[in-house]
């Protein structure tokens, strides 16, 4: 058929469409993922997505590890929002041994729960926006998620993978300095997320790139198991903290973000929206603090010494504490038999652990529903017979997180 | 009328009598089990009934018991009720010669990668999948690492080399 003047050998298949292999590496992908896509010209025929280029059995280990020892492990899920994670293990933990939690640990943790959702959707929107080709909004944001690990660093001592907050609580009281970056954020944040949304959100290069791209209705989003500002995108109102509250979410008051098309800009309003939600969320929770007073006001996690680390100078000087501390380290304590499923609203959607415990003092087992991994199968879905510049775009916006997928 | 556990499971001997056994609620979740042949029929039945609208599938996973003779291999379904808030837990079992269970690709998309995942680690056989093959695990791989009895590498052995890895 065509006379170019490239020499097939004899016997050689001429294609009419091009295979693409778009990553594992490639910087586009923000993440280790392979798509094989199949091109007519610039359209994607089909697409299929390989996993698991970091799958490090995280489900397996933790049959070795006592409880406390696996917290470490939730970080690497979602590594955006690893405080969130953090707290959805210590809820399923608390859950299954029956530990109540202050009000005062409740609230704190929802800080910083939200403070975690506002560095992931910072990061995720502003990302689309480096795709379509606005590196200034990612710059410029970034000096806010810095500001956001200041404040983890603050409290749990690390910034990435946090390890923050124990089972009962937190590891110590939030410091005055946090309390004072915790306001510095929330009075300087507002006016950048708003310099943000000038910047994006009546754009017209980006409306044009992202309106119509990667749309999918309510029906088939629920149908994939979205869930997570990808669903609410689609315009169904599902949110873990209102359907099933945890840690006190029930006492705060805010709303739920919900698009209609569930395309790429619908996901980035959501995102915004939400991000507005959770300043809401954290200023009630610094009044709610705010008013406890004496005792009550120094209160960081709840009375159960089978589960929570002595403090140290404790330890060197009284009995009971030192048999605790040696016993909580070695793992030697033996967990109610049971089963457990808790959930928690994560950066993408329901992230969920169900544990089963047979009595030992490790578990026997434990699944993570990792709400990228169930929805990135409906890429293909998504991106079928756009362009290949599209099926970019579409991937950042889903809020793809290589860790979170493998497990 | 809020959608009652006690509802649920009346619901569910109406139809199936006896054959969906073992209810119990840890921790408040609907727990209930059924003969792997009739895995799809209960989902139909949950998906369908409006009054029970479990059309969203949260989690599916698998579960190693070596010590059950017969029903080694348990398959957990997470369903959840968004009209109604309710979620159940629903498993059925299946002895580990022939681990086959029907797929819920068909029922929910859902389904399909997180079949994937469980046949990957523990070989569950989901008849009716599109595309049962590897998804976490190399392709190579000949055996299903989540089971038992492939424990953890003891963490103090000391017969190894240790210059390649700092034992």
């Amino acid at each position: 058929m065509s006379d170019h003047h490239i020499k097939l050998p004899e016997g050689s298949i001429e294609k009419q469409t091009t295979t693409l292999n778009l990553g594992p590496t490639h910087p586009a992908t923000h993440g280790v993922f392979q798509n094989i896509l199949e091109l007519d010209g610039e359209r994607i025929i089909s697409a299929e997505q390989t996993v698991g280029y970091i799958h490090r059995a995280f489900e397996k280990i933790a049959e070795r590890r006592p409880l406390y020892q696996i917290t470490p492990l939730t970080d690497r899920l979602n590594y955006c929002s690893a405080p969130i994670n953090n707290m959805g293990w210590h809820l399923t933990c608390e859950k299954l041994l029956g530990v109540k939690t202050p009000k005062r640990v409740d609230y704190l943790r929802i800080i910083i729960m939200e403070l975690a959702r506002i560095s992931d959707h910072l990061i995720c929107n502003s990302i689309v926006g480096v795709d379509t080709g606005a590196y200034t909004g990612f710059l410029y944001v970034m000096q806010y998620r810095e500001l956001i690990y200041e404040i983890y660093e603050e409290i749990c001592g690390s910034r990435l993978t946090t390890n923050i907050g124990r089972i009962g609580g937190f590891e110590r009281n939030f410091s005055n300095t946090a309390f004072e970056k915790i306001e510095k954020f929330l009075a300087e944040y507002p006016k950048v997320l708003q310099e943000f949304e000038n910047l994006f959100t009546r754009n017209r290069i980006f409306m044009e790139r992202t309106i119509g791209c990667g749309p999918i209705s309510a029906e088939r989003a629920l149908n994939y198991g979205f869930t997570g500002p990808n669903l609410r995108a689609a315009g169904v109102d599902y949110d873990v903290r209102v359907h099933t509250p945890y840690s006190s979410y029930e006492d705060f008051e805010f709303e739920i973000p919900v698009g209609n098309t569930g395309d790429c800009y619908d996901r980035y309003l959501v995102r915004n929206g939400e991000m507005w939600q959770s300043l809401r969320i954290i200023e009630q929770a610094m009044r709610k603090l705010s008013q406890f007073k004496g005792k009550d006001a120094e209160i960081f996690h709840a009375d159960v010494p089978e589960y929570y680390l002595p403090e140290k100078k404790d330890v060197y000087t009284k009995m009971e504490a030192l048999i605790w501390h040696f016993k909580i380290i070695m793992g030697e304590i033996d967990m109610p038999a049971g089963e457990v499923y808790q959930s928690v609203e994560g950066g993408n959607g329901e992230l969920g652990y169900y544990l089963i415990t047979d009595g030992g003092r490790t578990p026997y087992r434990l699944h993570f529903r990792r709400p990228c991994f169930i929805y990135y199968q409906a890429y293909e879905e998504l991106t079928k017979g756009s362009m290949l510049s599209d099926a970019i775009i579409v991937m950042s916006s889903l809020n793809l997180i290589a860790g979170e997928m493998d497990a | 009328m809020a959608l009652t556990n006690e509802y649920i499971k009346q619901r569910l001997t109406e139809k199936f009598g006896d054959q969906v056994q073992n209810f119990q609620e840890p921790y408040g979740m609907l727990t209930f089990e059924a003969p792997k042949d009739l895995n799809l029929k209960v989902l139909q039945f949950l998906f369908d009934e409006d009054a029970l609208a479990f059309r969203f599938m949260t989690d599916l996973q698998a579960v190693h018991y070596p010590d059950n003779k017969g029903r080694e291999l348990a398959v957990v379904y997470h369903l959840h009720s968004l009209t109604e808030n309710v979620r159940i837990r629903f498993k059925v079992f299946t002895d580990i010669q022939t681990p086959d269970v029907f797929s819920a690709t068909a029922l929910f998309s859902a389904a399909n990668w997180m079949e994937r995942e469980t046949y990957d680690f523990y070989g569950v056989n989901f008849i009716g999948h599109p595309n049962l093959k590897r998804i976490l695990n190399v392709d190579e791989m000949d055996y299903f690492p989540m089971r038992k009895e492939f424990p953890l590498e003891e963490q103090t052995r000391v017969d190894k080399d240790d210059d390649m890895f700092g034992r």
